[in-house]
């Protein structure tokens, strides 16, 4: 979808200086510090950075599904549709999850109860948040299964976790994600885990479901390429913050963060799968222990002394190409 | 699901001929025998007819096989003790007294066990955690006799609350009476220990379930706490749990030498050592083979149901798909 279409409407998420640190017996991880970003409707949002830089514990917080302790959420804002899910009762938490947004995790192979069928556990999102009998939830979750392109979905729904692949797992997280309608998918690295030729097969699932249902996909990934062939706006995360945010066709083009720069230029020439993140030099600071100003000093061959000085703020460097960094604007 | 059956009985069936062959070498290694008692000095002619009569003169391999003779009939001897009736009406009338105190402890340690267990792990590090904690360690290190000693001093003697002793009025009523209190605290002394046990398992399968993936997930589908707990915790805590407890309970229903003693209590337990001591060999050998029983159908118990709550595991079979 090309950018321009979603560039005007409002916001279906809004992420708003959400900060969510675990407090450790070594320190405070600020895992998530002062993260903004929305998401429009029907809109492909890829969030981008290297492991451990927070993509998980955004995604987790905006489901309020931060393992509390040593996790916290300690301010911001996450409001779907205007709605601040940070100030909802439990029970009001309940009824967003699976419901308005959806989300499918890093680990396929562990993330189904092993122990009850796929299909019942895609029957229980929808007799949850639906009114409907046993029966029509379990039509439901068959539906769902055939939608994912599970081969005989019948007989699938009524086997367990274990008698299936990697691949089939997500599919079945998949179905189990969409099966309420949601508004909003959040995808956390739905392929890592998987097989080369299986990750394009869950990508493409994605965009076609995409298209089928209309949901928005906050899509997670530590993949460029995964970002550069699906997203349509992508935000670049480094130590807790995001750095970098823009359209995918304009980031890729004309990327004004250092990190992003560096990001961009250690994809290989040539279309080959493993594209490495670390390629930069140095290594990412410790989220107990952040420098005072910019997160990305220790590794910025621009650094300066005002870097060290002040944190740059995330501001428009062009037109919907927000930059955190003090040498990009202008 | 038939055929599995089958080879496990078969199995068992070997397991306690294994047993009998054992025991009664052992028990008739021992010195001493039934009536060379320093209590009844018997004439050394009577002695010898006693013994021709119960067919003691005879070499043990040849006892053995009498022995065993009799028993795959059902026929397990008549007990020294007590001549007048028989082993299996003795362990019968004995047993069951046991079995009472046993179910009691069973229904009172996996109850208030388990219940302790899943409140020490949803509140997992808080105070209650800690207090479930300190009361398993004090129920696992000190011995139920020990227990059972504070409980008769405290309830029975210096409160006088309760009875210090003896089981449903008689001693050996078929039904037991609930109303009668004398079984509070031999049923308590006796669950302390089991009931730390599966307090303490039941709080760390809980604890190892809760952090797996798949919880998450259940919590991503706008599932409560509450159910979440039932349908997706609890289901899988449970398959660790049965192995592990399942073994709690023929130990359970089998007596306790100490508990029956210190409370007064006519049942296996007691007088499994009264057997002992006195070498009252039928009774022995009658006692061991209804304990190795016991366990043997408790394992195979808990590999049904084992395999009936993980669908992972296959009967029989070690192979996982
Ligand atoms: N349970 C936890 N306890 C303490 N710290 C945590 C916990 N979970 C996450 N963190 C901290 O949060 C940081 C971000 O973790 P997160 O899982 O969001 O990374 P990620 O970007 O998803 O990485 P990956 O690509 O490896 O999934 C970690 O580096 C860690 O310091
Ligand atoms: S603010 Fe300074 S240190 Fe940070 S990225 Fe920009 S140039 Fe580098
Ligand atoms: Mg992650």
């Amino acid at each position: 979808m090309p950018p321009s279409e979603t560039a005007g409407s409002t916001p279906l998420l809004e992420v708003d200086d959400l900060r969510t640190y675990f407090h450790t017996r070594t320190g405070v991880a600020k895992a998530v510090d002062g993260v903004s970003f929305d998401l429009t409707a029907a809109e492909t949002l890829g969030l981008v950075g290297e492991s451990g830089c927070g993509k998980s514990v955004t995604a987790l917080s905006i489901m309020r599904l931060v393992s509390d302790p040593p996790g916290k959420i300690e301010g911001g804002a996450i409001r779907i549709n205007g709605r601040e899910l940070l100030d909802l009762s439990d029970d009001e938490m309940c009824a967003v999850r699976g419901n308005d947004v959806a989300m499918i995790f890093q680990e396929p192979m562990t993330s189904l109860n092993p122990v009850i069928t796929c299909g019942r556990q895609i029957a229980e999102a929808v007799e949850l948040h639906q009114d409907v009998s046993r029966s029509e939830a379990h039509n439901r979750a068959v539906e769902m299964l055939r939608l994912v392109g599970i081969a005989a979905p019948e007989q699938r729904a009524n086997e367990y976790p274990h008698q299936l692949s990697g691949g089939m797992r997500q599919r079945v997280m998949i179905a189990m994600g969409l099966s309420c309608n949601p508004q909003i998918l959040i995808a956390d690295e739905p392929t890592t885990a998987l097989d080369v030729t299986v990750q394009a097969q869950i990508m493409e699932l994605l965009q076609r479901l995409q298209e089928e249902l209309g949901m928005a996909i906050l899509l997670i990934t530590h993949d460029l390429g995964v970002v550069a062939e699906t997203t349509d706006r992508a935000a670049v995360m480094y130590a807790g913050g995001i750095v970098e945010s823009a359209a995918t066709e304009m980031l890729f083009a004309n990327p004004r963060h250092p990190y992003t720069q560096g990001l961009i230029r250690s994809i290989p020439e040539l279309d080959t799968d493993q594209t490495r993140l670390d390629i930069i030099p140095g290594t990412v600071p410790d989220l107990r222990r952040l420098p005072v100003g910019c997160r990305f000093q220790s590794r910025c061959p621009l650094v300066d002394e005002h870097c060290r000085e002040a944190a740059p703020p995330l501001v428009e460097t062009d037109e919907g190409h927000q930059t955190a960094c003090w040498k990009a604007n202008g | 699901m038939l055929i599995y059956l089958a080879q496990r009985l078969l199995a068992l069936a070997f397991v306690l001929l294994a047993v009998s062959m054992i025991v009664f070498t052992l028990m008739h290694s021992v010195p001493g025998g039934p009536f060379d008692t320093q209590q009844a000095k018997l004439p050394k002619a009577a002695r010898e007819n006693i013994e021709r009569k119960y067919g003691l003169d005879k070499p043990v391999w040849q006892q053995y096989l009498n022995y065993m003779s009799h028993a795959v009939r059902f026929d397990f001897g008549i007990p020294y003790q007590q001549p007048q009736t028989t082993v299996a009406a003795l362990i019968g009338k004995t047993w069951l007294v046991t079995l009472q105190v046993g179910i009691m402890t069973i229904i009172v340690a996996f109850g208030l066990g388990i219940t302790a267990g899943m409140f020490a792990a949803y509140h997992q590090n808080s105070w209650v955690d800690n207090i479930v904690t300190f009361f398993s360690m004090l129920g696992v290190t000190v011995p139920n006799f020990v227990i059972a000693m504070w409980f008769i001093l405290f309830f029975g003697v210096t409160r006088q609350w309760l009875p210090t002793g003896g089981w449903g009025k008689s001693g050996d009523c078929l039904c037991y009476d609930l109303l009668c209190s004398d079984w509070i605290l031999p049923v308590l002394a006796y669950a302390l220990a089991p009931m730390a046990i599966i307090a303490r398992y039941t709080r760390a399968s809980i604890v190892d379930v809760i952090r797996e993936d798949y919880v998450r997930t259940a919590r991503a589908k706008g599932l409560g706490e509450s159910k979440v707990m039932r349908r997706h915790v609890l289901r899988n805590a449970q398959i660790p749990m049965v192995t592990a407890l399942g073994t709690e309970i023929p130990n359970l229903i089998t007596g306790s030498i100490f508990i029956e003693t210190i409370f007064r209590i006519n049942g296996l337990g007691k007088f499994f050592v009264t057997s002992t001591l006195n070498r009252d060999y039928p009774m022995i050998m009658a006692t061991f083979l209804l304990v190795a029983l016991l366990w043997g159908i408790t394992f195979m118990l808990t590999d049904i149901a084992y395999t009936l709550i993980d669908p992972r595991v296959k009967l029989g079979a070690k192979k996982e798909a």
